[in-house]
């Protein structure tokens, strides 16, 4: 059996750093608690499209850079990553295939379990979060998913990315 | 994660990760430090006349004010050694920029530009122009991160500048009030005390303004009255802050490279 060649891996990686940047991006007061789990919904994009390049390691080790980024303790994000990197691998066929709306709804759940994670690490730290508004990023991350979706996909095809 | 939390072995994990992270965190900075250049370098003249006349009047008060300061300066020096106690003098101190990223929303966090190679450490108290505003808690070797003074888990000991009454001072996560933990209900306190660092701990210099106090509530049945304190520093407004050397800690530094050079 020959090995897949593999191509444009540039645009994984360029993809993920936009991703930290938008997290990383000041926005005013109101917004922040708004702000859409970036990084998490191109990893999610990542491991669907090429499952056999993106996966559970490449979330890990993203995860650690958010978690420099945001200056949490290290492994909260990673964790976290980690987990939906995992899902998403073992059910990307069945996501695939899904019309784009539904796409959005599984993403949205997948969201729900990242910040689950998150609120959980930081429960154990000691750091209260149990205000309502930490599950508003699922929401907006549902509502951007099918115009990211399209975008991502319209740049996988350009730069023949497999 | 329990290591990262418990001990300090992954600092220098840490460290290195932040300088693959610092091009991002800079290019992110980029259009807000583009901004401010703009509005610096296109202020109508009579603008800048107005500000400079400003700033000569503030630089006149403020001089007059250190006048007194110095005697009264010397005046304390003479009065420690008649009672030979030590001289708490001689902070150097570095003007530092924040950098505009957004942390996680939950903590009070702030990164500045100044790390290691400037150095920066860890635990290193942060001023602005009107008080203490946090501690250095992560340091990379261009930037660092800064926890405020408002974080829930972050307390600062302090002591109320007209009696010297010791407490802790508690962050709350909101932007505008610290907490005053257990002080009995009979003590000393009104509305309006300034509260001062007190130096215990070792961490934060000694005398630099925390905050006043805003609000006192005596809660019936509770043994401790639950005290607010408005932060006097500029949290989430102040664009320049100070890192601060204590003067234990340049003496520290002075040993160590003396120890290098033996």
């Amino acid at each position: 059996m020959i090995a897949k060649q593999h191509n444009g891996g540039w645009v994984i990686v360029v993809s993920f750093v936009i991703a930290i940047m938008l997290t990383a991006m000041p926005l005013p007061e109101w917004a922040s608690n708004w702000r859409p789990s970036w990084l998490a919904m191109v990893l999610i994009y990542w491991c669907m499209a090429l499952p056999d390049r993106v996966g559970i390691g490449v979330g890990w080790v993203l995860g650690l850079l958010l978690d420099v980024q945001q200056g949490t303790v290290l492994g909260q994000h990673a964790l976290g990553l980690a987990v939906i990197a995992w899902i998403t691998i073992v059910s990307y066929q069945r996501i695939r295939v899904y019309p784009l709306a539904q796409q959005a709804f599984i993403v949205c759940m997948y969201i729900l379990v990242f910040q689950f994670f998150n609120m959980w690490v930081r429960g154990i730290m000691g750091i209260p979060s149990q205000h309502w508004s930490i599950w508003l990023p699922a929401l907006t991350s549902m509502l951007l998913w099918p115009w990211l979706f399209i975008m991502l996909r319209d740049f996988r095809r350009r730069y023949h990315v497999y | 994660m329990t290591v990262d939390h418990r001990q300090q072995h992954l600092e220098n994990v840490r460290s290195v990760l932040s300088t693959l992270v610092y091009p991002i965190q800079y290019v992110v900075n980029l259009p807000v430090a583009a901004t401010h250049w703009l509005s610096a370098s296109f202020v109508t003249r009579s603008k800048l006349l107005e500000e400079n006349e400003r700033l000569n009047q503030e630089q006149l008060k403020l001089n007059s004010r250190l006048q007194r300061f110095a005697v009264l300066e010397e005046e304390n020096k003479r009065l420690r050694e008649l009672l030979e106690s030590s001289i708490e003098l001689g902070e150097r101190v570095l003007v530092a920029q924040l950098i505009e990223v957004d942390l996680e929303p939950f903590r009070r966090q702030i990164v500045i530009n100044k790390g290691r190679n400037q150095g920066a450490y860890d635990g290193q108290p942060i001023v602005d122009a009107g008080g203490i505003m946090g501690q250095v808690i992560h340091v990379g070797p261009f930037s660092s991160t800064v926890l405020l003074i408002t974080d829930p888990t972050h307390a600062l000991p302090v002591q109320i500048n007209r009696n010297g009454l010791r407490a802790i001072a508690v962050g709350t996560g909101q932007d505008a009030i610290l907490s005053l933990e257990h002080l009995p209900t009979n003590a000393d306190i009104h509305e309006g005390d300034l509260i001062v660092s007190s130096g215990l701990g070792n961490r934060f210099p000694r005398g630099y303004p925390v905050g006043t106090i805003s609000e006192i509530n005596f809660v019936p049945g509770e043994p401790f009255a639950r005290v607010s304190v408005l932060p006097s520093a500029n949290l989430g407004k102040s664009r320049e802050v100070l890192l601060v050397w204590p003067h234990d800690q340049i003496q520290k530094q002075e040993l160590n490279e003396v120890a290098a050079k033996e």
